[in-house]
């Protein structure tokens, strides 16, 4: 049986040519909690299914600082990598994918441009396109809007519309963000991530909201159908483990990847 | 005993992680674009990715693989396939009608039937092995888990050939296995310690037939 995958997110800044992991982590066993690949290797020992790791600053001058971190990654993380933050042309996909990323990460281009599915779809597969959608309960308590610049800019966008467009145009999974959530730890917005992954036939990344195990459980159970977690400060600061999630998830009768 | 380990460059796809894997385990490897390099002294063939069907075809045929490919194959020569790697050994595929495969196995690859599922099957899922005492998965168990994206997958012909199955949806065929070769539908350089471990019996065994040990000899 196909397992409900468990990721880690790594936020990335680069600044002077640097690049950290925002706010570090707080694994005992690492030399530098702030390096990004350092995190990733701790997270690979973890058995995580995936990681992602987000370019926050999301400008062309740290697009190759994070070439250059997903290909140390990758020489190193024998798992799925996806990227994502900045990329706003194929070329910037290519560079991600040939570096060693497995998947990429569209997000305002696609918004601006659809086209730009498309034409990764046409390039690599539909496998290696995320796009990830950031999105806010509307007034009416029903209903979702697709959001940009970090939840500051309102687009004319239907959340659940905008999935589905994506899905048809190629993308292989949905990174869906509710913005009312995140940050929150009051557990993920199920209504949001059910309404998206009912509405499409591709998997679903539910993202923002994780407190506690039990937020876990819910989103990926028939309450939120999801069929992935995204999960930052839970893990990172070293509230739980990810064998812990696994354990806890296995206990509610989730299916997931017994970590070796 | 060390062997030339050669990667199939198809022209697209990411074969940085295999070889990322490869050295990893201590290996450097190759890149083989065309025939001649296959036969600079290569002792085992992988051919790993993603990618469509016709795409991965045609650029097989504009390097002038596919004759190469079948012989290598036919001859008993070690070889392992990867998800496209996989798909290409038979005679075609439902993703790109009408383009011919290299046909090294009768079959076709076909869309995954999953209703009610999420395409591309994407992630961690059990390949079940047939024969879990075959060197090949050497520490693996009986149903590792394996890490998966693919909305295709072939259906052989010859049920001798397969190796493993996987649920999704359907049981479709997730690796096959011959005398001196395997392909397998998941991504052994994505699935950690035990897609590594897949890789280095890979190649224990294209060692041992190198030396003329045999490939069915146990480990």
């Amino acid at each position: 049986m196909l397992t409900k995958r468990i990721i880690p997110c790594l936020d990335v800044t680069f600044r002077d040519g640097c690049s950290r992991v925002v706010k570090g982590t707080q694994f005992v066993d690492l030399r530098d909690a702030g390096d990004p690949v350092e995190c990733a290797m701790a997270y690979n020992r973890q058995g995580a299914d995936e990681l992602v790791f987000l370019d926050i600053t999301a400008s062309s001058d740290a697009r190759q600082s994070m070439v250059e971190v997903v290909a140390r990654t990758a020489e190193k993380c024998f798992m799925p990598l996806t990227v994502g933050g900045g990329l706003r042309t194929v070329a910037d996909m290519r560079a991600m994918l040939m570096a060693g990323a497995d998947k990429v990460s569209l997000n305002t281009a696609a918004i601006r441009d659809p086209e730009l599915v498309n034409a990764g779809r046409e390039a690599f597969g539909a496998q290696c396109i995320v796009v990830a959608i950031d999105a806010k309960r509307n007034p009416d308590g029903r209903s979702w809007s697709v959001y940009t610049r970090g939840g500051r800019d309102r687009e004319e966008l239907d959340a659940v519309a905008w999935a589905e467009e994506v899905a048809r145009r190629g993308a292989g999974e949905i990174l869906l963000t509710s913005m009312d959530a995140d940050g929150t730890k009051d557990g993920y917005d199920l209504g949001l991530t059910r309404a998206v992954s009912r509405a499409v036939g591709i998997p679903v990344i539910a993202s923002g909201g994780a407190g506690t195990l039990a937020h876990l459980a819910a989103v990926l159970g028939p309450e939120g159908q999801a069929d992935a977690v995204l999960a930052a400060s839970i893990f990172h600061f070293g509230q739980h483990t990810i064998a812990e999630a696994k354990s806890y998830l296995a206990a509610c009768g989730l299916p997931v990847r017994s970590v070796v | 005993m060390s062997i030339k380990i050669g990667v199939i460059d198809y022209g697209a796809g990411n074969l940085q992680s295999v070889r990322n894997a490869l050295r990893a385990l201590g290996r450097e490897s190759v890149l083989v674009a065309d025939a001649a390099s296959m036969e600079d002294g290569v002792d085992a063939l992988i051919f790993p990715g993603v990618g469509a069907f016709g795409d991965t075809m045609s650029t097989l045929r504009e390097r002038g693989l596919v004759e190469p490919l079948r012989a290598w194959i036919r001859a008993e020569r070690p070889f392992l396939g990867i998800c496209i790697g996989y798909q290409v050994l038979f005679e075609g595929s439902e993703e790109s009608p009408g383009v011919e495969g290299l046909g090294v196995f009768s079959g076709q690859v076909v869309r995954l039937r999953a209703p009610g599922l999420k395409i591309p099957h994407m992630g961690w899922n059990e390949a079940r092995l047939r024969h879990p005492a075959d060197p090949l998965w050497d520490g693996l168990g009986a149903a590792p888990h394996v890490y998966f994206v693919h909305s295709y997958h072939p259906q052989p012909v010859d049920d001798a050939l397969i190796a493993a199955t996987t649920d999704y949806g359907t049981s479709f065929a997730s690796a096959i296995r011959w005398e001196s070769g395997a392909a397998v539908q998941f991504h052994p350089e994505k699935s950690q310690e035990l897609g590594l471990r897949l890789l280095a019996n890979f190649l224990h065994l294209a060692e041992a037939q190198s030396a003329g040990a045999g490939v069915s000899a146990p480990v």
